[in-house]
């Protein structure tokens, strides 16, 4: 606690220098524009960025790569009252209310208060990382192996369990991406695994190539499929007149919004869980706890604080498990996780220590970034508008041209490009057969170290499988995981999940 | 119980899964697998292999149980179109330089949209070859050739 001002000194120092604010503000502009832009995700945009990376400092590198992400989630939630249509999977309750309130000209106060809300939840959830970080890095440092093991075996089931879809589908997902997380040379015995004599496949699958193929061209093939375009919509910005919210928005609103930060923060935390559950917890807690529920989908402004918040603080927080235990939760932080170790930083309980100044410059950086998105959200929001309304058929040729150049500069050779396209194919033929492919990418970053962990583990303990079940703290994992799947499986709660 | 399949979408998915872990489990027949206290490069291949194949068959027979929703109409002309897109992109980025790469690109990727209009082609590879070559060649500095020469 004594070490917090130090630390976050630091941090201040690292994130507020001219270069990083700059990449923060590059991180946090994108991230807004893919927020906006419907047909590509946070996961294909980072992975698209990252190469543009490589050359970086790795805080700015990471710096840049967040602000990407929590940005996203800033403009999802502009075009779900704008427009009602979502940008992110996270801001789909907020088309609910936000919508209402724009057809009544009220889209001012929404938009405001969902940059309000975002930024409160934003700094409380960026306080919750600077005390929590340390300290759960402090536990994990104890662990060896097995404690490992069963941790990312937990990390992997909780993600299966709160994927879309059915169960079992997700945990064969889980294992397809350790499979494809195994392609590469096998640091154990130097054998090359799965890499079908080609050179470009000794370091194993590049996640760039995997992310991109999997969330990038299998979204645009679908939307094409869709026949999805922007044209003719209803857009809704003449009536933006008045932005602020009038006192009676923000008593209303303080209420929620605090709710809706605890209830994010705290989601962001599980496995698989981050933004999308907790928007959907905080609409349905407002709406029980409102005392006008029938106004709820009529233009409710707690309906756009609460889930508002709440999503910014789960992306804010979703941060924490990534950092310093080196489990991502979602399939951002799986790229962000892998952003890491492309900048050669052993993720885990040691980034803090070994690298403070990364640790705590991101930490910082969030917050900053956050600012900037308050400042900058509202007064944007014009040109947000009108990159609305550029035609789906001038988007995705753009955004596949990056995609491409962004494969092809991995290696300079055409062989990444052809691995992309069959990842995106099989991703494509994923999302046909409703598989959700975030829990692939999780196992995929996640696979070596599960191996390697397993391996370990089981040389320690000569070939006993019980050293699982005899360590009290990976005992606990297990039995918890098993716990989540039991729970799940009861027929009652597997029905309300889908 | 009927054998008739009731979800296509769960049949194909376990097919699908099955395949996978069938495949893994082919090609790490090659590899080492060692025992359990000293695991080789063969053996968490093969045991994730195994529960995958397991897993795929039981999520394939299930489908026989269970009523489900048919699988979306798929179009062709976009999975064929933008595949050409990055298989023409690949070769050319290697044969024929940056500019004719690009512009294939984008060509290959306009025509899997509904209808192409010549004059949009030309504006969008003009905007997108020349904006390009400014982000990433002269502004990313990144070692394209702009043409095969």
């Amino acid at each position: 606690m004594e070490e917090l001002f130090p630390n976050l000194a630091l941090g201040f120092h690292t994130a507020v220098t001219i270069q990083n604010l700059a990449y923060c503000f590059i991180g946090v502009f994108a991230g807004t524009m893919v927020g906006v832009l419907p047909g590509i995700g946070p996961v294909a945009a980072i992975a698209m960025l990252l190469p543009t990376t490589f050359h970086l400092p790795t805080v700015s590198a990471l710096i840049m790569l967040a602000g990407l992400f929590y940005g996203a989630q800033y403009g999802g939630s502009t075009t779900s009252i704008l427009v009602n249509l979502p940008g992110e999977s996270s801001s789909v309750v907020t088309c609910l209310d936000g919508y209402q309130m724009a057809k009544k000209g009220r889209a001012g106060p929404a938009l405001a208060i969902a940059a309000i809300g975002s930024f409160i939840a934003g700094t409380f959830s960026t306080m919750l990382i600077s005390f929590a970080g340390p300290a759960l890095a402090k536990i994990t440092l104890e662990f060896s192996a097995p404690e490992y093991f069963s941790l990312m075996a937990m990390g992997l089931i909780g993600s299966a369990v709160l994927a879309q879809g059915p169960l079992l589908k997700a945990i064969a997902m889980i294992l397809t991406g350790l499979i494809f997380g195994m392609a590469g040379t096998d640091v154990n015995t130097g054998v090359p695994r799965f890499t079908f004599g080609a050179p470009g496949l000794a370091d194993g699958i590049s996640i760039v190539v995997l992310a991109m193929g999997m969330f990038g061209f299998a979204e645009i093939l679908t939307n094409l499929e869709k026949g999805y375009d922007t044209a003719g919509r209803d857009l809704l910005t003449k009536k933006i007149d008045h932005l602020y919210p009038s006192l009676q928005d923000m008593k209303e609103s303080i209420g929620p919004i605090l709710r809706g930060t605890a209830i994010g923060s705290f989601l962001g935390l599980l496995p698989g869980a981050g933004p999308v559950l907790s928007s959907f917890t905080s609409y349905a807690v407002e709406k029980k706890m409102g005392k006008h529920p029938e106004e709820f989908g009529k233009g409710a402004i707690q309906g756009v604080a609460g889930p508002e918040s709440a999503n910014n603080g789960a992306a804010q927080s979703t941060f924490i498990p990534m950092l310093t235990l080196g489990i991502p939760s979602t399939g951002a932080m799986a790229l962000m996780l892998g952003a890491l170790m492309i900048h050669d930083i052993a993720p885990g309980p040691e980034v803090i220590s070994k690298h403070p100044d990364l640790f705590w410059g991101l930490v910082v950086s969030m917050w900053v970034g956050n600012a900037i998105l308050l400042l900058l959200n509202l007064p944007l929001i014009g040109l947000w508008v009108r990159l609305l309304q550029v035609p789906y058929r001038y988007l995705f040729p753009t955004i596949l041209t990056m995609m491409a150049i962004g494969v092809y500069s991995l290696t300079n050779q055409a062989q990444s490009v052809y691995l992309m396209l069959l990842f995106g194919l099989l991703g494509y033929l994923f999302k046909k057969l409703n598989c959700e492919p975030a829990p692939l990418i999780l196992a995929f970053v996640l696979g070596p170290m599960v191996e390697e962990n397993l391996r370990r583990a089981m040389l320690i303990s000569h070939g006993d499988p019980m050293v699982f079940l005899t360590r009290p703290i990976s005992a606990g994992f297990l039995v918890a995981a098993i716990l989540i799947l039991v729970f799940m499986a009861l027929p009652k709660v597997g029905k309300t999940r889908e | 119980m009927q054998w008739k399949i009731k979800n296509k979408e769960e049949f194909w998915s376990g097919m699908l899964f099955l395949g996978i872990g069938i495949f893994a489990l082919v090609i790490s027949r090659d590899y080492f697998i060692g025992s359990s206290a000293r695991m080789g490069p063969g053996y968490f291949p093969t045991l994730v292999g195994i529960l995958l194949s397991i897993l795929g068959g039981i999520i394939a027979l299930r489908s026989f149980g269970v009523e489900g929703k048919e699988i979306r109409a798929v179009s062709w002309r976009a999975i064929v179109m933008l595949t050409l897109a990055f298989l023409i992109f690949g070769w050319a980025m290697e044969k024929i330089g940056f500019v004719l790469a690009m512009f294939a690109m984008i060509a290959c990727s306009m025509m899997a949209g509904k209808k192409l209009r010549l004059l949009e082609l030309l504006i969008m590879s003009l905007v997108l070859i020349t904006g390009s070559i400014a982000l990433f060649i002269y502004g990313l500095k990144l070692p394209f050739p702009l043409f095969w020469w």
